[in-house]
């Protein structure tokens, strides 16, 4: 199977440009990074089709396969939509919080803050000591 | 008769179109919607009698035949699979019916639910049913555009946030199926499954084992499989109660399904069995690890549902006719028992605002029904004997051990200890928020660090139960008499009557799971179904 050199450079770039935004915090740099990894998955699906060839209409010879030209006509229409909905997440994101940057969850904070107090879960029966902690010093 | 096969994807999708066209009149969305579904539900028991006697059901669409066309087979597998989620999506509909997620007034102005479900469950159905690796990314992609905006319901800062972790991960994995298309695609010269059976075995080992591993990845993305599953536990507990609850019991199940498709089908060579067997068990610890470690309803639960997925992943791993059987009587059990504690969670916190253990006590006293409900799915889930989650547990330790090697013994062992950790866990729910009396002084510490600042209202979606979870404490409210709507309660009862019923009907269904992984094992039955000119 021959591959045509530039589609593969094309897909290394856009892949490769596409991860590292998709690795940032901010969401619209993560979607600009999603769009550019679908075109080049999109150039991927016609280097998968094979040869060039003639437009693919019945009657004529030597055509190309439709196949993957069909595939990839929905992945873009596909990623077209998830883009718009992620864009108006990105600005519904900003208008809440003043940026659309991926925040820490917090439950997993406070998991690895109780994990820090060592704190044991509420249902252990702690043993009774004669000094209040500082909760229970008002009682 | 094979045209039954298009309705479930079918039926959906037109009744999403007719909902947003019904627009702002609620009550005839739900007319709409519930019919929709129990049609579906007709459809998939009528499906899964004919696939049983009748051998699989394949419809080609539009006369393309089936290396072009889109073809929808309906085999055991896929048929039990959509009976067991259609049923769960409608019982799901109706308790979000009682939860009135769909008025909650200007926050959003179109009543998006409605549709935004039936698209959902168009998707899950077409998953499920699809014969090609194209047509199954459509049918996951649809499932996914729906969910993105089922979790941002409301769009609040923290579904905001829970939803971008989620939209991003499950973007990723989109992308990576598509190339593993075209992988495929380039190697083969085609997608449909039954072709692929034939091609695959010619190919390049090595050009194989790629193409195996590119699909296995992605699957395992959209199952939650350990070191895959992080961003499930993230962005499943902020959602409204019945989003999460559907997600819970049928999307993961979606990507085990496509698992259990692809490697049986297309890869039956068990080159991949000791990374499939340590993924299961390592999912299996980790999950019930993180579970044990949290300490609120709706996140333990989700780390169960993570670590449960790894059973399921055994059988499959396994791969033997029992394995396989024990793994899809899994997934029915799961799909279920998953669901119903999920609504039940969201009961919990409609009736106290919170799901936060810290916060809960003695729910057992002030709302004794509800306790007992709950414990019967959470004993299934851990296990207990007479339960369904038993039955399916011993199916699969049964063909560990009857596997003989030390990976698989060393997985039912792990099985056992996470089955364990998974009463220990689900215990831990039952004392502290149903047994113990609610603690004063740490429900206050809570309230006033603001620590449970996701548990309460913000994920309940209604504005008016935050207020009024700020301004009553949690004690007093446990105190104060609340009646659960029937609306939200009988679903709940018909779910958990039916994770009983996975035991009742045990013999049976084991029967077909049986015939199931007889007919995944033989492949030539699905083979045959496709390619033998199915119109």
């Amino acid at each position: 199977m021959t591959v045509d050199l530039v589609l593969v450079v094309a897909i290394a770039v856009l892949v490769g440009c596409g991860t590292t935004l998709m690795l940032e915090r901010s969401l619209s740099r993560i979607l600009i990074g999603f769009v550019m990894v679908g075109n080049g998955v999109n150039l991927l699906f016609v280097v998968a089709s094979g040869p060039s060839g003639a437009p693919p209409i019945v009657g004529r010879d030597g055509i190309t396969d439709p196949l993957p030209q069909a595939m990839a006509l929905t992945a873009i229409v596909i990623t077209l939509g998830v883009s718009a909905f992620g864009l108006a997440l990105a600005y519904r994101s900003w208008q809440l919080s003043g940026s659309d940057d991926v925040k820490d969850d917090v439950e997993d904070d406070l998991v690895r803050r109780r994990a820090e107090a060592d704190e044991t879960s509420a249902t252990f029966e702690a043993p009774q000591t004669d000094v209040p902690d500082e909760e229970g010093a008002d009682r | 008769m094979t045209q039954l096969v298009a309705l479930p994807v079918l039926l959906p999708l037109l009744g999403a179109g007719v909902c947003l066209v019904l627009g702002r009149s609620a009550r005839a969305q739900r007319i709409v919607s519930v019919v929709v579904l129990a049609a579906v539900v007709a459809t998939a028991a009528t499906l899964l009698v004919r696939a049983d006697s009748l051998g699989p059901q394949s419809l080609t669409v539009a006369g393309w035949g089936p290396e072009i066309g889109i073809t929808l087979v309906a085999d055991r597998l896929a048929a039990l699979m959509l009976l067991v989620s259609s049923v769960v999506t409608l019982l799901v509909l109706l308790y979000s019916f009682g939860q009135g997620i769909v008025e909650y007034g200007r926050d959003t102005p179109l009543s998006v639910f409605h549709p935004t479900y039936l698209v959902l469950s168009a998707g899950v159905s077409n998953a499920f049913l699809s014969a090609d690796l194209f047509n199954l990314f459509v049918g996951f992609e649809v499932l996914l555009a729906a969910s993105y905006v089922l979790i941002t319901l409301g769009g609040t800062e923290a579904r905001i946030r829970a939803g971008t972790v989620y939209i991003v991960v499950s973007l990723l994995s989109s992308v990576i199926f598509l190339v593993a298309i075209a992988c495929v695609y380039a190697a083969t010269g085609t997608v449909n499954f039954a072709r692929l059976a034939e091609r695959v075995p010619d190919l390049d080992p090595a050009v194989a084992q790629v193409l195996q591993l590119l699909l296995l990845t992605v699957f395992c993305i959209k199952a939650a499989v350990f070191p895959l599953s992080a961003w499930l536990p993230d962005s499943y507990p902020t959602a409204p109660a019945p989003v999460t609850a559907v997600f819970a019991g049928l999307l993961t199940k979606v990507g085990v399904y496509a698992i259990v498709r692809t490697q049986t089908l297309i890869f039956p060579a068990e080159s991949m069995r000791t990374l499939v067997l340590v993924a299961a068990t390592l999912t299996m610890v980790v999950g019930i690890l993180g579970a044990v470690a949290q300490n609120d309803i709706k996140r333990i639960l989700s780390f169960t549902l993570v670590s449960h997925i790894g059973y399921m992943l055994l059988g499959i791993g396994l791969g033997s006719e029992l394995a396989l059987s024990g793994a899809i009587y899994y997934i029915a059990h799961h799909i279920t028992v998953q669901t119903a504690l999920f609504l039940l969670a969201g009961l919990v916190e409609y009736r106290s605002g919170t799901t936060n253990l810290d916060r809960l006590g003695g729910l057992a006293r002030s709302a004794p029904v509800l306790s007992v409900v709950f414990f019967v799915p959470a004993m299934n889930l851990a296990g207990i004997p007479p339960f369904s989650g038993f039955l399916g547990k011993v199916a699969l330790g049964r063909a560990g051990i009857e596997a003989g090697d030390w990976l698989a013994v060393t997985a039912v062992a792990a099985g056992v200890a996470v089955s364990l950790l998974t009463l220990y866990a689900i215990a831990k729910v039952w004392n502290r928020a149903f047994w113990q009396p609610v603690d004063d002084d740490r429900a206050q510490a809570v309230v006033d660090d603001g620590g449970d600042l996701w548990s309460h209202g913000a994920m309940h979606g209604g504005g008016e139960v935050t207020t009024r979870t700020r301004q009553t404490s949690a004690w007093a409210r446990v105190a104060e008499e609340q009646r659960l709507p029937l609306g939200m309660a009988l679903p709940t009862l018909a779910l958990v009557a039916a994770t009983v019923a996975l035991t009742v009907v045990a013999g049976p269904l084991f029967r077909v799971t049986d015939a199931a992984a007889t007919e995944l094992v033989q492949r030539t039955p699905y083979v045959e179904s496709v390619l033998g000119g199915g119109s």
